[in-house]
This record gives C-alpha cells, sequence and structure tokens, in this order.
C-alpha cells in the first residue's frame, strides 16, 4: 500500500533521514521505533508531503505522490495524525470533526461523524466544547477521530502515546486496534516501544535517521539488542 | 443632544475603522504579518471611487463595485506577486515587503494624480439630507454608513463561523500545517483572506469617502494607521476585538472633541493604546490558550 524508497531529508545542512527504504502492505500494523530524535516524525512528514525528499520516491496505492502536495495526499486516503496531537484548540470537537471532512463529501458527514462517535463516546458528550478545555487524551481520541472523518486507507499515527497516563496510553492502543480490525491499515510511529510492538504486525528499528534493523513485530520484541535499547532491558 | 449626535458621529467613524481594522486583524491571523499596505489599498479604492464618478461617469452603483472590486484585486495581485513568494522568509521581511508596497502605492498615486487634494463628489454615492425622529436628526451618511459596516460585519461573521471556507481560514490561522494535513489548500486560503480584508477596506473607502470627501495619495496612511490601532486594541487577530477596537476608537475621538479636546485627539488614542496594553498586553478581547502537552 505504501512503498518508500530511499528517502533522504535534511534540514538545511543537516542531513535527518539517510536513505530510508521500506513498505508497509494492505491490512498490517508497521511501526517505526527509535529514540527521540532518530527522525521518525520527520519520515511521516515527508510522506504526506509538508517535507520534501531529495531522493528516491514514495508510492501509495501504486501512485508516486512524492510531488502531490499535502492537502492532494489526504484526498488519496493517506491520513496523519501529527506529533503533539495539533488539533484546532480555539474551534469545537465537532468542527475539528469537520476540518477532518474537508476533503469529503458533506452529505455523508454525519454517518461518519456518528461513526467516530462510536469509537470515541467521550468526544460525543463533548462535541460543543472548545478543544482547548479537552484533556490530552481526549485530544489524541479528537486528533484521531478527525484523521478518521477522511476515510484514510492508510493512518500515520505520530507518538499517540506522548504525554498520557498509562491507563489511557492501553485504551488508545486498543482503539487502534479496533481501527485495524475495521479495515484500515497503519503506520505507527512511537517511542513506547513495548506497547507499538505489542499491536504491530512488523517494525523497523531507526537510529540516528537510519533504519538498523527490521523484523517481525514478535521477534523484535524478543531481540536483545532491541530490548536493551527500548524496552527497559 | 448634541452629546447624542456626537455619539452617532462616533458611531459612523467607528464604523470605518472596524471595517478598515478587520482587514489588519484577519491577515495578521492568518499569516502573522502587520500588512502596512492595507491603509493604501483604501487610497486605491478613494481614487477609484472618484475617477468612476468623475472621468467614468459610471452609476453611483457602478462606481461602488468598481471601487469595492480595484481593492480586492490588487490586493489578491499583491499578494500573489509579493507575499506568497515570501511564504517561508522571516516575518520581518513580510513585514518590510508591506512597507515597501505602503511606500511605492503612495508614490506611484501621487506621480500619477499629483499630491494635491481631489474632491470625491460623494453626493453622487450617498443620498442627501438627513432623518428626522423627534428632534434628533441623522444624517444619511451616518445611517449609511452604522447600516452598511453592521451589514458587512454580520456577514463576514457567517462567512468566518458557517463556511467550509471560514473554518478553513480559522483553522489555518491556528496551526498552518495541521489545516494542510486536513487537505486545506492553505495558499488558496491565504489568498481569500487577503480578498476578503480588502473588499472591506473598499466598503470602507467609499464610507470614509463620504466623511471625508478628499482623496489625496496619503489618506490611507493615516486611517490605517488609526485601523491599526483599533486592531491592536481589540485583541490583533480577533474579529470581534476589530469591531470593538474600531468602534472604541471612533467614540474616542469624536468625544474628544466633544470635550473640546481636538488638539489632543490622536495623542489621546494611543495613550488609551498604551494603557490598554499595558494592562492587557493581548488587547481587549485577545486572547490566548494554554496548550496542553
Amino acid at each position: 500500500m505504501l512503498k518508500v524508497e530511499n528517502m533522504n531529508v535534511y534540514y538545511g545542512n543537516i542531513h535527518a533521514i539517510k536513505d530510508i527504504s521500506f513498505e508497509v502492505a494492505e491490512g498490517e500494523i508497521v511501526t517505526l521505533i527509535g529514540a527521540n530524535g532518530a527522525g521518525k516524525s520527520t519520515i511521516l512528514k515527508t510522506i504526506s508531503g509538508l517535507l520534501r525528499s531529495k531522493t528516491g520516491s514514495i508510492t501509495f496505492k501504486n501512485d508516486a505522490i512524492d510531488h502531490t502536495v499535502s492537502h492532494a495526499i489526504v484526498k488519496r486516503g493517506l491520513a496523519h495524525v501529527p506529533e503533539g496531537r495539533r488539533v484546532f484548540l480555539q474551534m469545537s470537537v465537532q468542527e475539528n470533526l469537520e476540518m477532518g471532512n474537508y476533503t469529503q463529501q458533506k452529505s455523508t458527514m454525519h454517518e461518519r461523524m456518528e461513526d467516530v462517535y462510536a469509537h470515541f463516546p467521550r468526544l460525543k458528550e463533548r462535541r460543543k466544547q472548545v478543544a482547548g478545555t479537552l484533556s490530552g487524551g481526549e485530544q489524541q481520541m479528537l486528533a484521531m477521530g478527525r484523521a478518521l472523518m477522511s476515510q484514510p486507507k492508510l493512518l500515520m499515527l505520530d507518538e499517540p502515546s506522548m504525554g498520557l497516563a498509562p491507563l489511557l496510553v492501553e485504551h488508545i492502543f486498543e482503539i487502534i486496534e479496533e481501527l485495524h480490525n475495521s479495515g484500515v491499515t497503519i503506520l505507527l510511529v512511537e517511542q513506547n516501544a513495548n506497547m507499538a510492538l505489542t499491536v504491530a504486525d512488523r517494525g523497523y528499528v531507526l537510529e540516528t535517521g537510519r533504519i538498523t534493523l527490521t523484523d517481525d513485530a514478535k521477534a523484535l520484541l524478543a531481540n536483545d539488542a532491541v530490548r536493551k535499547a527500548y524496552l527497559g532491558g | 443632544m448634541l452629546l447624542v449626535s456626537q455619539l452617532i458621529n462616533g458611531l459612523q467613524l467607528g464604523s470605518i475603522y472596524a471595517l478598515v481594522a478587520l482587514g489588519y486583524t484577519m491577515v495578521y491571523g492568518i499569516i502573522k504579518l502587520l500588512n502596512f499596505a492595507h491603509g493604501d489599498i483604501i487610497m486605491v479604492g478613494g481614487y477609484i471611487a472618484l475617477f468612476s464618478l468623475t472621468a467614468g461617469h459610471f452609476h453611483p452603483a457602478v462606481a461602488a463595485l468598481l471601487t469595492v472590486g480595484g481593492c480586492t484585486l490588487l490586493a489578491v495581485i499583491l499578494e500573489k506577486l509579493t507575499y506568497a513568494p515570501l511564504r517561508f522568509a522571516p516575518r520581518l521581511s513580510l513585514l518590510i515587503t508591506a512597507i515597501g508596497i505602503s511606500i511605492l502605492l503612495q508614490n506611484v498615486a501621487q506621480f500619477f494624480f499629483g499630491a494635491a487634494p481631489r474632491s470625491l463628489p460623494y453626493r453622487e454615492l450617498f443620498p442627501v439630507g438627513s432623518v428626522t425622529i423627534g428632534e434628533f436628526s441623522i444624517a444619511y451618511t451616518s445611517l449609511v454608513t452604522i447600516i452598511l459596516s453592521v451589514v458587512s460585519m454580520v456577514a463576514l461573521t457567517i462567512l468566518v463561523q458557517r463556511t467550509k471556507l471560514g473554518k478553513a481560514m480559522r483553522a489555518v490561522s491556528e496551526d498552518t500545517e495541521a489545516a494542510q494535513l486536513m487537505g486545506v489548500n492553505v495558499n488558496n486560503v491565504i489568498t481569500f483572506t487577503f480578498a476578503v480584508g480588502a473588499a472591506l477596506a473598499g466598503i470602507g473607502a467609499l464610507l470614509y469617502g463620504a466623511r471625508f470627501p478628499l482623496v489625496t495619495p496619503t489618506i490611507g496612511a493615516m486611517l490605517g494607521l488609526k485601523a491599526f490601532i483599533a486592531a491592536v486594541l481589540g485583541g490583533i487577530g480577533s474579529i470581534p476585538g476589530a469591531m470593538v477596537g474600531g468602534y472604541a476608537v471612533g467614540l474616542l475621538e469624536v468625544l474628544t472633541v466633544f470635550a473640546g479636546l481636538s488638539r489632543w485627539t490622536d495623542g489621546l488614542v494611543f495613550l488609551v493604546l498604551i494603557i490598554v496594553l499595558l494592562v492587557r498586553p493581548t488587547g481587549l478581547m485577545g486572547r490566548k490558550f494554554m496548550e496542553k502537552v
């Protein structure tokens, strides 16, 4: 479904992403794990067109998207839940979801909004509330719900567990599995390698802009080097 | 009696400031640019109105449409030519560009039309006379100005609050990158914002002409500055703030004249601005959400 080949991204003179290639097949949950600053968010931003790779290609559903503007990429069914949630704090929950619907038909919006509310009942209770008054966990739910409004085939999640209490992290990961079961392919970027590898099919380990290891998620969970570096021994 | 008519006077002036202030605040809200060329768009609008009436002998309604349309078109062209290429440049480059455009517009106007004031035949645009209610009489120009401004502001509020494009404007203003991820074409939304601000400025040009019917290459400068103060006073970036700020500055000016302090009018406006900013640095209606991380 998604194929990244020879991605090289620079911030000025800094070579942030070094010749990375990976793929995500339809129906998979794939995770990119790595420490802070390894380049995980940069990869997602490049896929969704906010940054550009100097070389290589990005293919989504057999179309090259590495020269497509980001607002057109969403329309093709690739949604990106950015790091730090980035919900529109001054807009209501419902308006945030309407923004998620921006590329989609208005006639079926309410149906899809109800679907989102079914995944996140808490959002329905707070639909008139301004997003800035939500808790961190609720904002994460809203960010994910907003992305779901665009009917994505592939959902990219950047650190959905960041800053959340352990109980909420578990809840968010349950929802990720729920979404996966409903047919959404997922590319998950996480620092919480343990949780990410538990739900994922496959994983890539990222170190300072390079992929150093890739395997089935179960194998990575059992891998000594991974355990030592990311899973606290 | 006299006070009431002065208050109406203040509302008339405040309406104009509010319309112009909206252009500042919307553009600031969306690309964090203090668009100092905004006042000069009004000046260009003044000349368009002038020449379409005196040289073109157009019907007043046509002249009014040409003025509003001309201001809008000019703003869109300027945005595409000068600000759009600077989208990723430092904010200061944008600000200096805006000041440059302001100077350019004033000098081009002076080159072609001379520095001498030309009088705008505003009586062709607005009905002459006044309505008398009991003991009060209100000039038609005041009435038209106040009503037209309120209608424009209501229309703007509906646009921003209810329509898809308006929501996109708010989204871009809050988080450009996140708006892009929603599928918003940010460049189009920015251009549209400039266009709406300039259309309001065009209406402002007509209404300002009805009150001060002399067009010079520099009329936009002081009006622009006053409206800018109104926008900052109300809270730059806030649409209701620009409206409140506009009326506040208009009423303040008229009331200082009424109190016999006409020499101090401008000074007092600045003084109020300084005091408000000392007490509320974000302006009267400006607010900031604390981001939760």
